[in-house]
This record gives structure tokens, sequence and C-alpha cells, in this order.
């Protein structure tokens, strides 16, 4: 297999190479063009030609020059030392490009993608002479103080195990096992290549039951998702699809996160690589960064490797599901995968479909978002994907295919909103467009926590759509013209998109809140307007109920009540209703 | 490298292209000489080669080339400029040649213009503030060093003169610093780029700023390369020399169709509105050009322009800068109409990492959420006043007439200032609160309790 092909570029089109001789090179290998041995992909093969796309700035490639090939596909290296790291695209390592040539980021630079000298400490779990299958478990190392790697047998190998390695500590290079296979000997180590457009196998899909708890209140409660699904966050520019997926990717109860930033800002992913390591996670009082993975290809860096991080990106995903965990993968942004995509589709000639992207660009979509899931792995033990892309369509119009397809493959919308962005109401998630399939999936591990759940929360967004409708003829003649319980209605609906609805990612109390003190401002939410509404039939003006300190109190109770002391707000509940019980029909009228 | 060939006779011009037949080891991206019959030089790079032929754009334009008799060599590296400490003071053409009639710096430091990607991971998180004295932007939207903060405008709007009241009034509260201004001008008329020289030459800056000029009357295609020639002086100030950089791009509506213009010619498949589908990766390559660097000094803050043509935020110009840049400052011509400088719009105007650069210790704690609320409550004041337009101001309930008062002190006393006038961020949050005090105390609801008692003042407001 190790066997070097040579040929010659023939033509140069941006990141589009075209060359010759390489015989017997098969789709989807890594070729190295020119005297700076760029890495490039072949995507396409017409008789003798090879059309290799390049992966970084190739100006100054000449037709003539030379191409190489191992034959190996493009793969991404797995193994102890992914956690905390940021890579770009095919996965260099950034922090190892930095120290090598500076601030920017220079052509023809190649880096393992792990420190092949760090030494692990790797504890075996099996003897020799123990037969091993796919996915068996034969040893652990501490990758992180929040992650255990686990060392299990690679998809397609399986036999006798002959030889473990000691506990000690080893680096990824070093042999720690040996299986006799049909095949012959496999040498295991701690890491190992997977090729990156080659989903990981597992044993079955299952059907997800756990919700991924964010902390965001508009998610958890209204459009919750569950561990494995999908979900998509299409939005117009400004809109908050990155402070959502920041969110996420802080407070979400996963067990790792890959952070995909592709073709975005340069800015934000230092943001995140400034705040994850001080940033403390409550549930274990270890920083952010020790269970997060970085991919950054922004905007500025070569336009086809950003086609390929996303894969990258889900690919170490999948690694990390296959020992057990719960990942949660954070795409920003897949329309500029997608647009990547209709670039070098449009290099390369192919005919284009709806706003220039390719016919496959849905093909490709459904494939990616396949990817998420909870399943049985080849160890037996259950882990889980959920995706989670960000959709950026221009002018903000969901209509445009990138929207348009993502919707037919995810589960879960969350639509943001313009209007709602432009009054700073975040997360700008609309409650009227979004939607998410996967309430009656988890309904049962929220009826743990409180049997009405689900009633609770029908009961408020009920509260929420009435608003929406009544809003319509509020248009035409203003509210004072509705009858009292509807002005009621407007009311309510008000206290529950600022009491609820709205998050502060930016407020120390109120970026992350439990589940359990979701419960209780839904709960004082709902006590306000049954309570009041009987109140308000029975004579008792609005602006009466509008003017007590508890209604206006209500607001407050997400910032100035931490998750832990939540019983305060039963206290406060006792209080609205004795309040409310205690207002009085004929009353003077304000 | 290899010896300079020089290739006589194209095989065929189109728009700013043209086609040499015949060639021998040309690398993609190379730089091009071409001289027409008459020995005039001009600069070119190629897009495109294959075993013969190299397709090559003409950054002077077509004009007057033809097929015979014109002299083609490639030169063999990427478009370079001199970058010196001394560059500054001086005017340009979008090629970093001087069109003031003083020679070239004499400097060995060259630059390739297309630059090179910064790593995410060798950047420096922006955070300083940067006063401009303008409420609307200080209070609402602030400036961070190192930030990308376009002005979306339209046609007639004032775009020009708030830029050049931002590169007079800038400042840092913190520190004194060596700060320079660098103008680009893409496609505009020569009497918007004096009316910038005149001004830096007011506010004395005009000695230590450069000034990029591709007028509109010089070849549409120069304009692609104006504003990477001014950034990489800028780079080369910033990351080198450690100067705090103010960059001002204008107008990106005229650079982005100078790149419809060379797509087109060349025959690729158009997305939106005739603009080439890498048009966001092409404007990333220009925008992110901003920022700081981990461990240096300097700074590069971009302030572009671009007019929305017939108003229309959507259009793909705006959509895409909006998607890429670090907020925007859009003008309305609503205000403007009323006659309110600067006529900054209230809500789609933004500023993404305001977050991090205000607040306790670097504006004032308050500023955060009397920021917030004032954008909560001017979308009331929008929503109030579409109400008012159909059952009439008369049918409005009390609490909606004192937000109508509201919004339009909000416009008249908050957003409106002079040209001239300096704002320092305490008189700003102070007008912020006098507005805000003209509200009943319950509907500040963004606002923490404990600042509602320091700053409200409803006899000082109605006052
Ligand atoms: N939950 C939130 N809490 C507070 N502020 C928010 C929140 N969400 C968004 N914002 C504000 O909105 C701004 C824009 O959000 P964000 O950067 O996430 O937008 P985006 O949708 O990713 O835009 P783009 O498509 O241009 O990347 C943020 O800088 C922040 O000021
Ligand atoms: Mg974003």
């Amino acid at each position: 297999m190790e066997k070097l092909l040579t040929g010659k570029v023939i033509s140069v089109n941006g990141p589009i190479v075209k060359s010759v001789g390489l015989s017997g090179i098969r789709m989807y290998d890594i070729a190295e063009v020119g005297p700076d041995r760029l890495i490039g992909e072949v995507i396409r093969l017409a008789e003798e030609i090879a059309i290799i796309q390049v992966y970084e700035d190739n100006t100054g490639l000449k037709p003539g020059d030379e191409v190489i090939s191992y034959g190996r596909p493009l793969s991404v290296l797995l193994g102890p030392g992914l956690i905390a790291s940021i890579y770009d695209g095919i996965q260099r390592p950034l922090v190892g490009i930095s120290e090598a040539c500076g601030s920017y980021i220079r052509k023809g630079i190649k880096l393992s993608p792990l420190n092949a000298k760090a030494k692990w400490n790797f504890k075996p779990l099996v003897s020799s002479g123990a037969k091993v299958g796919e996915g068996a478990l034969v040893g652990e190392v501490q990758e992180s103080p929040l992650v255990l790697h686990r060392l299990l047998v690679p998809p397609g190998v399986s036999g006798t195990l002959t030889r473990i390695a000691p506990a000690g500590s080893y680096t990824i290079e070093e042999p720690i096992y040996l299986i006799d296979t049909d095949a012959g000997a496999y040498e295991g180590k701690l890491a190992a290549y997977w090729p990156v457009r080659r989903p990981r196998p597992s044993k079955t899909r299952k059907k997800p039951f756990i919700p991924l708890v964010t902390g965001q209140r508009v998610i958890d409660t209204f459009f919750p998702i569950a561990r494995g699904g999908t979900a998509a966050i299409p939005g117009g520019f400004g809109t908050g699809k990155t402070m959502t997926q920041h969110a996420l990717a802080k407070w979400c109860n996963a067990d790792i996160i890959v952070y995909i930033g592709c073709g975005e800002r340069g800015n934000e992913m230092t943001d995140v690589l400034t705040d994850f390591p001080k940033l403390i996670d409550e549930r274990n009082g270890r920083p952010l960064i020790e269970r997060t993975v970085m991919i950054a290809n922004t905007s500025n860096m070569p336009v086809p490797a950003r086609e390929v991080s996303i894969y990258t990106g889900v690919t170490i995903a999948e690694y990390y599901r296959d020992m057990g965990y719960s990942v949660a993968v954070m795409a920003d942004s897949t329309s500029r995968w997608a647009e990547a995509l209709r670039e070098l589709a449009s290099r390369l000639g192919d005919m284009p479909a709806e706003e220039g992207f390719p016919p496959y660009l849905a093909t490709r979509l459904a494939e990616f978002y396949e990817r998420a899931g909870l399943v049985e792995t080849l160890s037996g033990k259950d882990g889980d994907i959920t995706i989670i892309g960000a959709v950026s369509p221009p002018g903000g119009d969901f209509s445009e295919p990138v929207t348009q397809h993502t919707s037919r493959f995810v589960r879960c919308f969350w639509a943001l909103d313009k209007t709602l962005a432009d009054a700073r109401h975040y997360p700008s998630i609309s409650w009227i467009d979004s939607y998410t399939e996967y309430l009656s999936d988890i309904e049962d591990w929220w009826k743990n926590l409180d049997p009405q759940w689900l009633t609770t929360r029908n009961e408020v967004m009920n509260i929420l759509l009435e608003d929406h409708r009544l809003e319509q003829v509020v248009k035409l003649v203003g509210s004072d013209a509705l009858p009292p319980a509807e002005q009621y209605i407007l009311f309510c609906a008000e206290s529950v998109k600022n009491a609820f609805l709205q998050q502060n990612s930016f407020d120390p109390q109120d970026k992350f809140c439990s589940p359990e003190k979701q419960l209780r401002i839904l709960a004082s939410l709902l006590l306000l307007y049954k309570k009041g509404l009987e109140q308000v039939r029975a004579g008792v003006s609005v602006k009466e109920i509008a003017a007590l300190e508890e209604a206006s109190r209500l607001v407050r109770l997400k910032s100035e009540i931490s998750n832990q002391d939540i019983g305060k707000i039963d206290e406060y509940m006792n209080r609205l209703e004795q309040k409310l019980a205690s207002l009085s029909a004929p009353s003077k009228g304000a | 490298m290899s010896a300079e060939i020089e290739y006589t006779n194209l095989s065929g011009i189109a728009g700013p292209l043209i086609f040499v037949d015949g060639i021998r080891g040309v690398g993609y991206g190379d730089i091009v000489e071409i001289r027409d019959a008459s020995g005039e030089l001009r600069t070119g790079q190629t897009l495109e080669v294959d075993e013969q032929r190299a397709v090559v754009q003409v950054y002077e334009g077509t004009s007057g080339l033809s097929v015979k008799g014109t002299r083609v060599t490639f030169v063999g590296r990427a478009l370079e400029i001199p970058v010196d400490r001394d560059m500054l003071g001086r005017v340009y053409d979008g090629l970093g040649r001087p069109i003031d009639g003083a020679p070239q710096v004499i400097t060995d430091r060259m630059m390739n213009v297309n630059g090179l990607p910064i790593n995410p991971w060798s950047r420096e998180y922006p955070r300083d503030f940067i006063q401009t004295g303008i409420s609307a932007i200080d209070g609402m939207n602030t400036l961070i060093r190192g930030q990308k903060l376009p002005i979306f405008s339209g046609s007639g709007m004032p775009h020009n003169r708030i830029a050049a009241q931002i590169a007079r009034q800038a400042r840092i509260l913190t520190a004194e610093e060596e700060f320079t201004v660098i103008f680009a001008a893409m496609g505009v008329k020569f009497d918007v780029a004096r009316f910038f020289i005149d001004s830096l030459e007011e506010s004395g800056v005009l000695t230590h700023s450069a000034i990029f000029l591709s007028l509109a009357d010089s070849p549409s295609i120069e304009r692609l390369v104006t504003p990477r020639t001014a950034l990489t002086l800028a780079e080369y100030l910033a990351f080198e020399e450690g100067m705090h950089v103010l960059v001002i791009l204008t107008d990106m509506t005229n650079y982005c169709e100078a790149l419809r213009e060379l797509s087109s010619s060349r025959g690729e498949i158009p997305s939106r509105k005739g603009y080439p589908g890498y048009l966001y990766s092409d404007l990333a390559s220009v925008y992110e050009r901003a920022g700081r660097l981990k461990g240096g000094k300097g700074s590069i803050t971009q302030v572009p322009i671009l007019t929305m043509p017939s108003d229309d935020i959507s259009h793909p110009v705006p959509d895409l800068t909006g998607y890429i840049t670090e907020g925007q400052i859009v003008l309305e011509r609503a205000l403007f109409n009323k006659g309110i400088y600067p006529p900054i719009a209230g809500l789609p105007s933004l500023s993404r990492l305001m977050k991090d650069g205000i607040g306790e210790g670097r504006t004032r704690k308050d500023h955060g959420q009397v920021a917030a609320q004032l954008f909560a409550s001017y979308a009331k004041v929008k929503r109030i006043r579409a109400l008012a337009a159909i059952v009439g101001e008369e049918e409005l309930s009390d609490l909606d007439k004192v937000y109508l008062k509201f919004g339009t002190a909000f416009e008249e006393i908050f957003l409106r200032q002079d040209y001239e006038e300096n704002r320092s961020i305490e008189q700003t949050l102070d007008i912020g609160w006098r507005m805000l005090s003209l509200l009943p105390r319950d509907e500040l609801y963004r606002i923490a309790r404990e600042d509602i008692q320091k700053y409200y003042m409803p006899e000082a407001a109605s006052a």
C-alpha cells in the first residue's frame, strides 16, 4: 500500500488542480502538490486525469510541477491529546503552527496533529491470550481530568490478543498491543488514523430519550433536543447563532464538545480559546476546556479545508462516542461549508442546481446529520452524538436552499428572529417559527422532576400563541379595545417573554438556568396567569395586578435567585398567591 | 525563478482579462507585466494557468490594449508593495504608487498585498474601548480597538462625515499611544476623497496618515487591490511598528461591483444578483485583516463604509458584510429626513465586541444594562408608533404615550449631536439615564435595582 505514485500538474484554477500520471490513485486519496508539497485530496478521476482539491494557498503552483501520493486517504489521527486542542480544517494543530511560523499561517507546513513526544499513563484492562473483537476495550489513559480515554480495538480488527504492554507511560507511537487476526498480526498503538469521510461503524441505532440539558430556558422547556439528536439554528447576521452555540458548548451536559468554527470569524475562536480555560463546569469544578476539541477554519483560511472541517470534527466526535461518551458537535456555520462546496463545484464546472449550489448539496447535508445519533457502540456501551448546526441564510430569508434542505434533515429547528434580536430579546429564538420533534421522546425524563411538566409547558406555550393571535388584532385597534381577560393575556405573555424566554448570556446568574429553576419560574408564571385571570374575571383590573410589586418582581427571579437557592422561588410564589388573592373586585379603579 | 521570458501577442481580451497562449513555467497567482504598443507598463496577475494558456487580470484595465503588439512578462512573485513608517503623510494610487508628486519611499521591506491568514490561536481578543465621542456609538454600539465595524449607509446620507468624526475624535481612555489613520477610497468621486483629506488635515492627523486612492475614474479592477494595499501597510505599522491603526475603506459596494465585473468576464456561475459565489470568502479576506495579535502592541481597527443599493440591508453586499464584521452601524433614512445627525438607526445597529469592552473598570458598571434597556425601550417605541399610525395617538394608553415622549427625546437629545460635538462616555451615559428616567421605574426591567436607585431621576428628566 505504501507505494509512491508520482505525476505532474497540468492546470491550476484556484485550489482545483488537474494532474496526470498518478496511475492507480483512488478517490479521496491524499496528494502532495508542487515543491511545497501542499496537501490536497483527489476528488475526481477522469481517465488519466486526477483532479485534486488543494487545502492550502497554492499561488505559484505551475503546470509541470510534481505531484506525489502514498495512496492513503485523507484521515484524522485519533488518540489521546485531542482534548483541548485546536486544529484547522485538515487537523493541523494551530498551536504548533504558531510556534513554527508565528502569527500567520504559512503554506506547506506539516505537523503531527498529536504530540508524538507526550507520554501517557496507560493502564491495560485485558490480558494477553484474550479473544478481542472490534471495539473491545483493551486499556485506558486519563486524557484530561474530565476525560478517561478508552483504548478500543479499531473497527474491522478482531482475533487473539498476543501481547499487551504493562501499565506505564507510552507515547502514541509506541506499540501497545498485538492482535493475531485472520489477516495477520495487527499492532495497536495509543493513536490510529481514520478516513475523514467514512463514518465510524456502530452496532445499532437507538431512539434518543435523554434531553441534552442546555441551561437555556427557551430550548430546554419549549424546544428541547435529545442527546443524539440534530438541530439547526438558522438566522440572519447578528441574530445570535454563535452566541447560542457558545452557550450550549459551555453549559450543555454532554461529556465532550467538538466546536467547529467553519468559515466564521477569527475573533470568535479566540473568544472560545480565552474563555474556556477560565470557565468552570459547575458539575465537576473543572475548566470547560478539558472536555473540548476545537476546529477552526475561519473565513480567511483556505476554502477547501473549510469543506473538510465538518468531517474532521464529526469523525473526532465519533471516536469519543465509541468510548461510550455523549458528544455534542457545534458547527458554525454550515452555510459557509455549503458555500465552499458551491465554490469548488463551480470550479469543477458542475451544473448548478438552485442558487448555484451543486445538485448533491442535499445529499451531503443528509449524510452529515446522519452521523448524529444514539447508538450501541461496537464495545457494547451506549454513546451518542448531537449535532447542532448554524445556518446563515442570505438576507435572513429561510426559503433559500441550505435552510430548506437542512430543515428536512434535522428534528429540531431553532429559528432566530430578526425583530427579537433588534429589540435585544436574546436568545432570539422565535416561539412561533421554531419546532422540535423530541418532546415525546424526552417527556419521561422531565416527568421525573415534575409529573406535570408537559401540561405546564403547553399551558404557558398557549399563552404565547394566544398573545400572537391577539397581537394581530392589537395592531389594528390598539390593546385598550380588547376585553380585560384578553388584555390580561397580553400582560402575562409579556411576563413570559421577559421573565422566562429572554436570557442574558452575560449575566453570571442567568447564563445557566437549571431544569429545577426553569420549572419554578414556569410555575410562577402559570400561577400569575391562572389566579390573576380569575381575579380579572371577577372584576379586578389588569392595572391593579400589574401594579403589584410581586408581579414586577417576576422578571427579576432569573437574575436575582441562583440555581442553588430555588427554595426562594417557592417563598415568592406563596407571596404572589396571597397578594393576588387579596385583591378585591369592587375597587376604586386606578 | 526561471529567466523572464517575454511573450508577444495575446490570444484574447475580455473585460479586465487577457489570455496568453503558448506559455511555459507560469505559476498560478504570478505577477505579470504588460506593455502596450506605446510601451506603457501595466500590472496584472494570473487567475488560471494550464499547459498552454494563462488567464491574466490587468489591474489598470485593458482599455487601449490590442491583441497584437502587447508584450507580456511573467515576473513570478505575488504583488508586493514597499512598507515603511515613512509612507505616512503621503498619497498613493490603488497599487501603492505615490501620486503626490514625491518619489517612492526607499526601503527594502516589501510585503505581499494579499497577506496571510492570521492564525486564530495567535489573535488577542479585542477589549479596549475607543471613545468616539458619538453617543449612539459609544453608548449603544461601542467601538473596540481591533474591531471591524462597518457603516451601512444609503446614497446621500452622511456616512463620510461620521467616519471623519470618528477619525478625528477617536481616543483610548486608558493610555496615550501612537495612533494613525489609513484611508482607502475605491471608486468614489474626488470630492469625497478631498473631504477626507481636508478633515484629516484640519484635525492634524494628515501628517501621520496614508491615503490610497482608486477613484471613480480609475479602472474598476484596481479597486480590488486597493483595500489590500492599504491593509498591508496597516499590518506592517500595527504588528511590526506597534501602532494603532484605524483603516477607513470606502466604498465597499464599489469594490464588490468590481469583483462582479471580473467574475462575469470570466464567465463564472453567479450567485445572488450576479455577484460571484465566493463574494463572502473574498470579503472575509479583506475584513479579517483587522484585530490584535498576542504579544503585539498594535492593532488594526476597520471602519468600512458601504452604501446599500436602495437602502436594502438584505442586498448581498451589506448582507455578506454583516456576516463577517463584528457588528454594523446602520444609517436610517427616516432619521436623516428628520434632520437628525448622526442618523444612526437605533435597532439594527450592533457592536458585537461591546460586551467585553465595557463595564466596570472599562467604562462604567451600568453601561451594558443601560444600553440593553435603551434598545428594548426604543424597540417598544417603534411598535407603538406603528400602532399610533393606525389607531391615532389619542387612542393610545397613557403608558404608550409616555413611550412616545421617550422616543422623541431619545432621537432629539441622545442621538442628535453636532459634527463638532465630542461627548465623554460619562456624558453619554448620563444623557441615557435622563432619557430612561422619562419612563416609569418598573419599565426598566433590564437594569439592576441598585443602579436604578443610583441613577434614576424622574424629576431631572421632566425638567
Ligand atoms: N443570549 C444572548 N445574550 C446576550 N446577548 C446576545 C445573546 N445572543 C446574541 N447576543 C448579542 O447579539 C450579538 C450577535 O450574536 P451572534 O454573534 O451570535 O450572531 P450570529 O447569528 O452568529 O451572527 P453571524 O451570522 O453574523 O455570525 C452578540 O454579539 C451579542 O451582543
Ligand atoms: Mg456567528
